[in-house]
């Protein structure tokens, strides 16, 4: 076995985690300030990502005239949601507080 | 054996060695992780416990469990 060697760690590998948090609501964040919430029914090791009742979330910059930045955020909601790995950054099994 | 001579000489057998060890995590975009460190594969991508989301040197969130993947270029710092 490939953890066997690793020695340490009772968790084994990363990927592990996200294992645990099949069809439990998970906590995505992506690049290009993405965050995604919804239910992770299936995962790979590129970290691609099928996610069901997914709420997405945007964050984009308004720059006016006078320089000045606000961010606002932009809703979506999806039945169903594949994500391709590459865009993942971070996946947590609760909501951050 | 998990200590044995030739994992610390290699980037991911110091990583397994400070298993369990609070670490600061920066990734290319800026942001800052700070949490203990659960378990790290070949990729690099690492899980983390208790893990805090740094921005601009503020706190701007907590997570319990983070899994982090490994391409986002990182930095893994012990602190205290």
């Amino acid at each position: 076995m490939a953890d066997a060697e690793e020695g340490a760690a009772s968790v084994g590998e990363p990927l592990d985690l996200v294992r645990l948090c099949l069809d439990e609501i998970v906590f995505v964040k992506l690049r290009g300030d993405r965050e995604l919430k919804g239910r992770l029914h299936a995962y790979d090791s590129h970290c691609n990502l099928v996610l069901g009742d997914v709420e997405e979330t945007i964050y984009v910059v308004d720059e006016d005239d006078e320089e000045e930045e606000t961010v606002r955020t932009v809703k979506k909601q999806s039945e169903m949601l594949f994500v391709r790995g590459d865009s993942v950054v971070l996946i947590s099994p609760q909501a951050p507080s | 054996m998990e200590n044995g001579e030739n994992t610390a000489r290699d980037p991911s057998g110091f990583l397994s060695q400070i298993i369990g060890a609070p670490v600061t995590v920066k990734l290319n975009s800026g942001m800052v992780y700070k949490g203990l460190l659960q378990s790290v594969d070949g990729y690099m991508n690492i899980a983390l416990e208790q893990t805090k989301e740094i921005v601009n040197g503020k706190v701007h969130r907590d997570y319990g469990d983070a899994f982090v993947r490994g391409n986002n270029g990182m930095a893994h710092l012990p602190y205290n």
